[in-house]
């Protein structure tokens, strides 16, 4: 009989290799000792945080590209999963939260929000992302997406002395621990019926047995609470008050990494986990696509303030989105991570642009303080407009590519052609708000004529970003193929 | 008591925490009351499937849980706190700074 084991067996049966960990581990412990260094630090300014953080982003990332693997293994005990669909949204994790970080240095170095912690939590943030895109049990999903939820609770309060901020947390807070519970309401039930919380179990249960009523059950939770993180329609109430309350350097980070875990997470739960229902699902995802294309492109076309009006242009980003999950084969899900990807980079940059824009303490709030901005620095004025045409979808922005890519793979499914002309329609509607801004930034008269003066980590931000969204654009095939790579396990 | 009696329960709480979310009109300290009742809802429907199943796993996720609630709580208490200092009050319907 084997009773207790002594401490020299324990060890021996921990025989991993830790290699595929690797960036995990060492993106928790450079971000602890950062966070060691900062409180001894006496640099008022926390210059040397930021660059530490920064330093510790790039390593993470070559760490990555280092090791990107060509197979799919299941290690730990199959609660974690190396393949190339991890380490793909991971390098653009990284490399998000890294432009976030540039866009957000100059806004809070002007704030009385200027804490070492705003960096660090960024950092844990990421490190849930990056467990929450390569768990593949219930247990390891979870676990990561409340250490990235957690840390954007913190990052939305920050600005501590704002009455919008604190609201604006509490709000997303709220929100976000429903859907959290909501999620795992689900989850307990998919225990209950399965007796497994690893998604490969998950599957081959569903291949031996007929899913019973119980188990749709649980699906309904787990994909409203995954509506409720992305901020679909209708559980989208959240997204605007968020965005809007939000110090826009927090807005920056929360509108493109999040996403881009989340899409992670989706794909985790339904392709691996639950394939095998892809009929329910996809219906309940449609109910989501069609109506968060609806509100979001009509909502957005009646707002006056900015911040407003591109959260409700993500809630209409998200419907788009979901088309590829619907699809519901390879071509599809490749077409949802380039969506993703480039509404990303996309939003880092439209939201980078109030940063550039407001002077000293003062916000850009309201549509109208865009005016003349093609006057006041041409250069400025032609990036962002380049950005917002992107949002647009029209080409030769890579906005253009990534909608053609996702309505191309619901058109190959069969019934599905209505979805296509839904939103081949809203994307219409939609340019005619994208359209408002930048003729309000090329068009309309400036009210101050000073040229403006952005910090270098701005310009470089949205410069970054916007020559991304052209050259992507002029060259979409291999970012099209990188995403069709990730998917060669499924 | 069978496998049943203890879902039924679980059922009442996770319903009792939702409406009281949505009907509290009062104060953000009940809300985060219900979240935590919410997530011991769905700690008694692990619990009681665990032991059905006769299977550890449940319970070990259950730990899991408990531990993230309470970091959850202790953000969502600070959270408060720098509400209380802005707002000077937690009433829920005082929340209408942000509209539109």
């Amino acid at each position: 009989m084997e009773t207790t084991l002594s401490l020299a067996q324990v060890i021996t049966n921990i025989n991993h290799d830790f290699w595929p960990l690797f960036p995990e581990l060492f993106l928790l412990s450079a971000a602890s000792i950062l966070l060691m260094i900062d409180v001894f630090s006496v640099d008022m300014d926390r210059k040397l945080s930021y660059n530490l953080a920064q330093f510790i982003l790039l390593v993470t990332g070559i760490i990555i590209v280092f090791q990107f693997p060509t197979s799919q293994d299941f290690l730990y005990h199959r609660h974690f999963i190396h393949d190339p669909l991890s380490a793909t949204l991971k390098i653009s994790m990284v490399v998000l939260t890294s432009i976030a970080l540039m866009f957000a240095r100059p806004y809070i170095l002007q704030r009385r929000i200027l804490r070492g912690e705003y960096y660090l939590l960024h950092l844990f943030s990421l490190l849930g992302m990056m467990l929450l895109v390569s768990g593949s049990s219930l247990l390891s999903l979870y676990l990561g997406l409340e250490l990235m939820s957690l840390c954007l609770y913190a990052l939305v309060a920050m600005n501590r002395r704002d009455k919008l901020s604190a609201e604006a947390a509490v709000k997303y807070f709220v929100m976000g621990a429903i859907a959290s519970g909501f999620i795992l309401y689900g989850i307990s039930f998919v225990y209950g019926v399965t007796g497994q919380i690893h998604l490969a179990d998950i599957a081959a249960f569903l291949n031996d047995n007929e899913a019973s009523l119980t188990l749709r059950f649980a699906l309904v939770f787990i994909v409203t609470g995954l509506a409720f993180k992305f901020g679909a329609v209708p559980f989208q109430m959240w997204v605007p008050d968020v965005y809007h309350g939000a110090p826009t350097s927090t807005t920056v980070f929360l509108a493109s990494a999040p996403k881009v875990a989340a899409f992670g997470l989706a794909i985790r739960i339904l392709v691996f986990g639950f394939a095998g229902v892809l009929v329910d699902w996809q219906n309940l995802l449609i109910i989501l696509a069609v109506s968060s294309m609806l509100v979001g492109n009509l909502v957005a076309l009646a707002q006056t303030n900015i911040k407003r009006l591109l959260a409700y242009s993500a809630i209409a980003h998200i419907g788009y989105f979901l088309l590829g999950l619907i699809a519901g084969n390879t071509q599809g899900y490749a077409a949802s991570l380039f969506y993703i990807l480039t509404y990303a980079i996309t939003a880092l940059g439209g939201f980078g642009c109030l940063i550039y824009m407001a002077k000293g303490r003062q916000e850009v709030d309201r549509i109208d303080d865009l005016k003349g901005l093609g006057q006041r620095n041409p250069w400025a004025g032609l990036l962002v407009s380049f950005l917002f045409l992107s949002m647009a979808g029209l080409p030769p922005f890579v906005g253009f590519w990534a909608k053609l890519e996702v309505i191309k793979a619901v058109l190959n499914v069969d019934g599905l052609i209505w979805l296509a002309l839904v939103a081949a329609f809203m994307s219409i509607i939609g340019l005619f708000y994208y359209l408002k801004v930048v003729k309000v930034i090329f068009f309309d008269k400036a009210e101050v004529e000073t040229r403006i003066r952005a910090e270098r980590s701005l310009r470089l931000g949205l410069g970054i970003t916007s020559i991304a969204v052209i050259a992507l654009g002029l060259f979409p095939t291999q970012l099209l193929e990188f995403c069709q790579k990730a998917f060669q396990y499924i | 008591m069978s496998l049943t009696h203890y879902l039924v329960v679980s059922a009442i709480l996770f319903s009792i925490s939702v409406i009281g979310i949505v009907i509290n009109r009062k104060n953000v300290i009940t809300l985060l009351m219900c979240i935590e009742l919410m997530l011991l809802a769905v700690n008694t429907n692990f619990i009681a499937f665990s032991r059905y199943l006769d299977d550890a796993t449940g319970q070990i996720f259950v730990f899991f849980i408990l531990t993230v609630a309470a970091a959850e709580a202790a953000i969502g208490l600070a959270i408060l706190v720098v509400l209380f200092r802005t707002h000077r009050n937690i009433d829920v319907a005082d929340l209408k700074g942000l509209k539109g």
